[in-house]
C-alpha cells in the first residue's frame, strides 16, 4: 500500500524495492521529491528511517519506509577562487574529496567510517583527527537544505564565510542524527591543499604518551591532528601517539625541531607519504570495529580520567579500538558493549562532566539509550518542542535521547 | 509607563533601589545603542548584580507577563537592544567577573558583562588570548558578543564568536536556568551552544560563559599595501583567498575612509592619495615561518598591482596601523552628525564588481559612502555619513542601503555578517529566507520562550513567517498539506525576491 503512494510520489526510479526488514525504500532524485515523501509520511503518519550510504550506521531502525540519500548526490557548485563548494548529501566522501583535490582545494576534516555519504557524516557530526588544527566539522559548513520531518524544505546559511542573520539552524542540524529531518545538501568551507603534510609516530605507554602529546601543545606548536591510539587501532602491540603537520616549509620545519624537544626523550619517527596516508585510513576506518562507537567529551587534563572510567566499564580486557584527540578532549570508542554498561559509564561520566554521544550503535542499543541520553537540567523540554518545530507528527525515527 | 507597579516593586526588593531605573531621564541613557537612526526607551531598567538575581528579575518578570531585552555596552550596531516602553531593559553591566581561567585546559568562565578586551588582558600572563575582535573590544561585553555572534578583524583566520564558546549557561525566559554544551565544548545532545549563539538575545540570558583561549602569537607582521585603484585592491583580496594563504587579519579601507582617519586624532600615517589601502596581519608561533608567509603575502599584493608595500614588525609600528583601522568609525563620525554603518556580505571574488557598485548606489542618492570592512571575509561595511536631522537625507539613506543590501543578496551574499539583524534588518530577512524557513525560526524562538517575551520584535518579520496549523483532532491529517493532490502547499521560492 505504502509502496503504491511512494510510486506516485516519486515514480519507479525513485524506488529502490524492499529492504532486509521488508519495508520500502525510497530515494529522492530532488529536494522537493524528499520533501513531498516527508509531507506524505507526516500526514499519513508512516515512520521514516533515514539512511546515506549504509556503511556507519546500522540501517535497522523500526519504520514504515526507509529514505535513502544516494540519489541526491554530486558537487553541485564549486568555486575554487571563493573556496566554497555546495554538495548534495549522497555524495561519497572520497567523491567529494577527489572532485575538490582536482581543483588544488579540500575540506579540512577527516572524519572516521569508510564509504561514508556527506549527508551521514555532517548528521552524525563525526570529526576526525583534523579538528585538532582546523575545528569540527560545524566550522567547515556555511549552510544546508533541510527537508524537515514536516516536509517543509529549508535553506538556512549561505554561501559565504560570514553570516549572522536569522538563527543558526545549520549548527543545530550538524550532529543531531537527523531528527530535525534530512539533510540535502551542504555548503562547505574549503581550503587550499597544504604544500606540506608530514606525520609522525612514536610507541609507549599510554599515559607517558598523553604527557608527550601535551607537552607538544605547551611548546606553542600548532599541529593540525594529534592523537593518542590504542594498540588495536595500530595494529601494533602498544599505544601510540601519531601527530600531523600541514602548512608551509617553514612552518612545519620550525613545528618539527621544537616537538622533537618537547618529547624528548621519546622519538618520533617520520612516515613516508604513502605509510603516512595508510596509517591515518587504517586509524580512520577501524571506527567501526566493534557493533558501537562512541564520543566522549572531556578536558584536556581529563583524559587519564576518561579513559580508565571507559575501561572500566566497557573495556576491560584494555584491547578495544581507542582515538584520543589530545588538544580537543575528545576520546572515540568503538567495540562491544550492552546497553547497560553503556548506560552506567554514561551515568558516571554525566557526573564528570563528560559528555557521551553514541555516533553508530546496532537498534537496541540507540533505543534504549539512545544517541545522547539524559540531558541536563531543563534541556529536555527545549529539545522536545524543537523536534516538535521540525517534525510535530514524530515520524522520524531518531532517539536522541534515553527517554525516547 | 506601561510596566505594572507591582512588578517595579518587586524588582526593587530584589536587587535593591537603587539597580532599578523607571524615571525618563534615566531611562534615556538605554533609548540608543550604537545605531543611531533608530530611538527608544524602556519601560524600566533593572541592572542585577548577579546570576541569581537575573534568574530572580526573569522569574518576576513571568509572573507579571512583562518583556525584557537583555543589554551588555549598548554598542550593538542593528538596534538589538532597544526596548519599548512595554518592556524591561536588563543591564547586564554589573556582571564583570571572570570565574576562572584555565590555562592547562585554554578555557575561562565569566560573566556577561566582562569586556571582551579585558578577558585577553587577564589571560595575557598565560600567554593566552581571547581571539574575536570586534571594533568596539575595548567596551563591548562577553553577553553581547555571545547574543550577536560578534566577529571582527582577526576573525579571518581564528574564526568567530560562535567558534570560541564552548559552554552557557544561560537563564530562560521563564527564570529556569539550563547549561548548554559542556566545560570542553562537546555538544551535550544537539548543539544548543551553536544555536543559542546569535540568537541576539530571544532565547535568554546568557548568565556564565565559557570561552576557548587561543595561544597568543609569538611573531606577528603587519603590512600595508596601497593601490591606485579599488578595483585593484578588491582583486589583491580575492589572489590572496585564492592562493590559500590565510592570513590573521585581511582589511580594506577605501579612499574616503583613509582621508577621515587621517584627519582626526586616529592618524596611521596611511596614504590619503591612494584609491583604497590593504592592512595585512600575518601571525605565527615561529619567526621563520611568520616570515615566509609575508614574503608570499608581499609578492601577491605586489603582483596585484599594489603601489607600495610597507612592513611592520615592532609593536609600536603595528598598534598604530592597527589604531587608524580599529577606530574607522569614530573618525568616519566626524565627516557629519550622523553615521550609518552597514553590514553585508559578499563571495570574495565579487569584491571588485560589488565595490564599484556600491559607489555608483552612493553617487545615484547624492551620498558619500565609506567603505572600511573585513576584505578577507567579504565582509562589507559600506557607511553613510548624513544630516539625520534632514527627513529628506535620512530617506536617501534608507533607500541607499536597502540597494547595497539588495546588491549584496543578488550576488549570493547575505544581509549581515557580524552586526546581526535586530530592528534595522528585520524587513531584510524575507529576501533571504522564505516564509517556511522564517516561521520555522519563529517555532524555533518558542521552544525557549514560549510567550515571546525575550527581545521581542527583533529579527523575525512576524508577518513573513508562515504559521504551520496543524490539525491534532485528527493524527492522519495535516492542514498544511493538500492531501488529495498530494502537494506541498508551500510554493518553495521567496515572494519577496519576485516583488523586485
Amino acid at each position: 500500500m505504502i509502496d503504491k503512494q511512494l510510486r506516485v510520489l516519486v515514480g519507479d526510479r525513485g524506488l529502490l524495492g524492499a529492504d532486509a526488514t521488508g519495508i520500502p525504500r525510497v530515494a529522492p532524485h530532488t529536494d522537493e521529491e524528499c520533501s513531498l515523501v516527508l509531507s506524505v509520511a507526516s500526514s499519513e503518519g508512516w515512520r521514516v528511517r533515514i539512511e546515506g550510504s549504509g556503511t556507519w550506521m546500522p540501517t535497522d531502525a523500526p519504520a514504515d519506509l526507509a529514505l535513502t540519500t544516494r540519489h541526491l548526490a554530486g558537487v553541485t557548485d564549486l568555486n575554487p577562487a571563493d573556496l566554497v563548494a555546495t554538495v548534495r548529501a549522497g555524495t561519497t566522501w572520497a567523491n567529494l574529496r577527489a572532485t575538490l583535490l582536482d581543483q588544488g582545494a579540500w575540506v579540512v576534516t577527516d572524519p572516521p567510517g569508510s564509504g561514508r555519504s556527506v549527508g551521514s557524516i555532517v548528521a552524525t557530526a563525526t570529526s576526525g583527527p583534523l579538528r585538532t588544527g582546523f575545528g569540527t566539522l560545524r566550522d567547515q559548513l556555511l549552510g544546508l537544505t533541510l527537508a524537515t520531518g514536516n516536509g517543509e524544505i529549508i535553506r538556512v546559511g549561505g554561501k559565504v564565510v560570514k553570516n549572522v542573520a536569522g538563527y543558526d539552524i545549520t549548527k543545530l542540524a550538524v550532529g543531531s542524527f537527523g531528527a530535525f529531518g534530512v539533510i540535502t545538501s551542504v555548503n562547505l568551507r574549503l581550503r587550499a591543499v597544504p604544500r606540506v603534510d608530514t606525520t609522525m609516530l612514536a610507541y609507549g605507554e599510554r599515559d607517558e604518551l598523553l604527557r608527550a602529546a601535551r607537552s607538544i601543545l605547551e611548546a606553542g606548536t600548532t599541529p593540525a591532528a594529534l592523537e593518542v591510539v590504542s594498540p588495536l587501532a595500530t595494529g601494533q602491540s602498544r599505544w601510540a601517539v601519531v601527530l600531523r603537520l600541514l602548512g608551509s616549509d617553514a612552518a612545519v620545519n620550525a613545528d618539527r625541531l621544537t616537538i622533537a624537544d618537547a618529547v624528548a626523550p621519546i622519538t618520533l619517527k617520520e612516515l613516508d607519504t604513502s605509510a603516512a596516508a595508510q596509517l591515518w585510513r587504517t586509524l580512520l576506518t577501524q571506527a567501526t570495529a566493534g557493533e558501537t562507537t562512541l564520543r566522549l567529551g572531556a578536558l584536556p587534563t581529563a583524559l587519564e580520567t576518561a579513559l580508565d572510567t571507559l575501561a572500566h566499564y566497557v573495556d576491560e580486557e584494555c584491547d578495544d579500538w581507542i582515538m584520543v584527540s589530545v588538544a580537543a578532549g575528545v576520546v572515540r570508542w568503538s567495540g562491544e558493549a550492552q546497553p547497560n554498561r553503556l548506560r552506567l559509564l554514561r551515568g558516571v561520566c554525566a557526573q564528570l562532566e563528560m559528555p557521551i554521544t553514541i555516533e553508530r550503535a546496532p537498534w537496541h542499543v540507540r533505543s534504549t539509550i539512545g544517541h545522547f541520553g539524559a540531558y541536563r537540567e531543563n534541556i529536555g523540554g527545549i529539545i522536545t518542542s524543537l523536534r516538535r518545530s521540525f517534525d510535530d507528527r514524530g515520524i522520524l525515527a531518531v532517539p536522541l535521547s534515553d527517554e525516547s | 509607563m506601561t510596566i505594572p507597579p507591582a512588578a517595579i516593586d518587586a524588582l526593587r526588593s530584589l536587587v535593591g533601589d537603587q539597580w532599578v531605573r523607571s524615571s525618563g531621564a534615566a531611562l534615556e541613557t538605554y533609548a540608543s545603542d550604537g545605531l543611531p537612526t533608530h530611538h527608544s526607551c524602556p519601560g524600566a531598567v533593572v541592572i542585577p548584580g548577579n546570576a541569581a538575581q537575573i534568574v530572580g528579575v526573569l522569574r518576576v518578570l513571568e509572573q507579571h507577563a512583562v518583556p525584557f531585552v537583555a543589554r551588555g555596552a549598548g554598542t550593538g550596531l542593528s538596534g538589538g537592544a532597544l526596548a519599548t516602553e512595554d518592556a524591561v531593559l536588563v543591564a547586564l553591566t554589573r556582571l564583570t567577573h571572570i570565574l576562572e581561567v584555565d590555562p592547562a585546559n585554554r578555557r575561562a568562565v565569566v560573566e556577561p558583562g566582562v569586556i571582551n578586551a579585558q578577558l585577553s588582558a587577564a589571560t595575557e600572563r598565560f600567554g593566552l588570548h581571547y581571539a574575536p575582535d570586534p571594533s568596539s573590544q575595548s567596551v563591548c561585553t562577553l553577553g553581547g558578543n555571545v547574543a550577536e555572534n560578534a566577529g571582527g578583524p582577526h576573525c579571518l583566520k581564528y574564526g568567530v564568536t560562535g567558534n570560541h564558546i564552548l559552554q552557557l549557561e544561560v537563564a530562560l525566559p521563564n527564570g529556569e536556568l539550563a547549561t548548554l554544551g559542556s566545560p570542553g565544548g562537546e555538544p551535550w545532545g544537539p548543539d544548543l551552544v551553536g544555536l543559542f549563539v546569535g540568537s541576539e538575545g530571544m532565547f535568554g540570558i546568557a548568565t556564565k560563559i565559557t570561552v576557548k583561549l587561543t595561544p597568543l602569537p609569538r611573531a606577528v607582521r603587519t603590512l600595508l599595501a596601497d593601490f591606485s585603484s579599488l578595483r585593484t585592491a578588491g582583486e589583491a583580496v580575492t589572489a590572496m583567498i585564492s592562493s590559500g594563504i590565510v592570513p590573521a587579519a585581511l582589511e580594506m579601507m577605501d579612499q574616503k575612509c583613509v582621508t577621515a582617519v587621517e584627519a582626526s586624532i586616529y592618524r596611521a600615517g596611511y596614504p590619503t592619495d591612494a584609491s583604497a589601502v590593504l592592512i595585512v596581519e600575518v601571525d605565527g608561533m615561529t619567526e621563520a615561518a611568520v616570515a615566509e608567509e609575508t614574503r608570499q603575502v608581499e609578492s601577491i599584493l605586489q603582483s596585484s598591482g599594489a603601489r607600495t608595500v610597507t612592513k611592520a614588525s615592532d609593536p609600536k609600528q603595528r598598534a598604530r596601523l592597527w589604531q587608524g583601522r580599529k577606530k574607522a568609525f569614530g573618525a568616519m563620525g566626524r565627516i557629519d552628525s550622523d553615521l550609518s554603518v552597514q553590514d553585508a556580505v559578499v563571495p570574495r571574488t565579487l569584491l571588485p564588481d560589488i565595490l564599484e557598485q556600491i559607489s555608483r548606489i552612493g553617487i545615484e542618492h547624492g551620498l558619500s559612502v565609506c567603505n572600511v570592512f573585513h576584505a578577507g571575509d567579504g565582509n562589507l561595511h559600506p557607511n553613510i555619513a548624513f544630516n539625520g536631522k534632514d527627513p529628506v537625507i535620512r530617506g536617501r539613506v534608507e533607500r541607499a542601503s536597502n540597494a547595497i543590501m539588495h546588491l549584496c543578496v543578488e550576488g549570493g551574499g547575505t544581509i549581515t555578517g557580524e552586526h546581526g539583524v535586530g530592528l534595522d534588518k528585520r524587513h531584510l530577512m524575507p529576501l533571504i529566507f522564505d516564509p517556511d524557513t522564517l516561521g520555522l525560526m519563529r517555532r524555533i524562538r518558542r521552544a525557549f520562550d514560549p510567550d515571546e517575551r525575550a527581545n521581542p520584535g527583533k529579527v523575525l518579520p512576524a508577518h513573513s513567517c508562515r504559521e504551520r496549523r496543524t490539525d491534532h483532532s485528527n493524527p492522519r491529517r495535516d492542514s498544511t498539506m493538500d492531501l488529495e493532490h498530494h502537494r506541498p502547499r508551500h510554493p518553495h521560492r521567496n515572494p519577496a525576491l519576485n516583488d523586485d
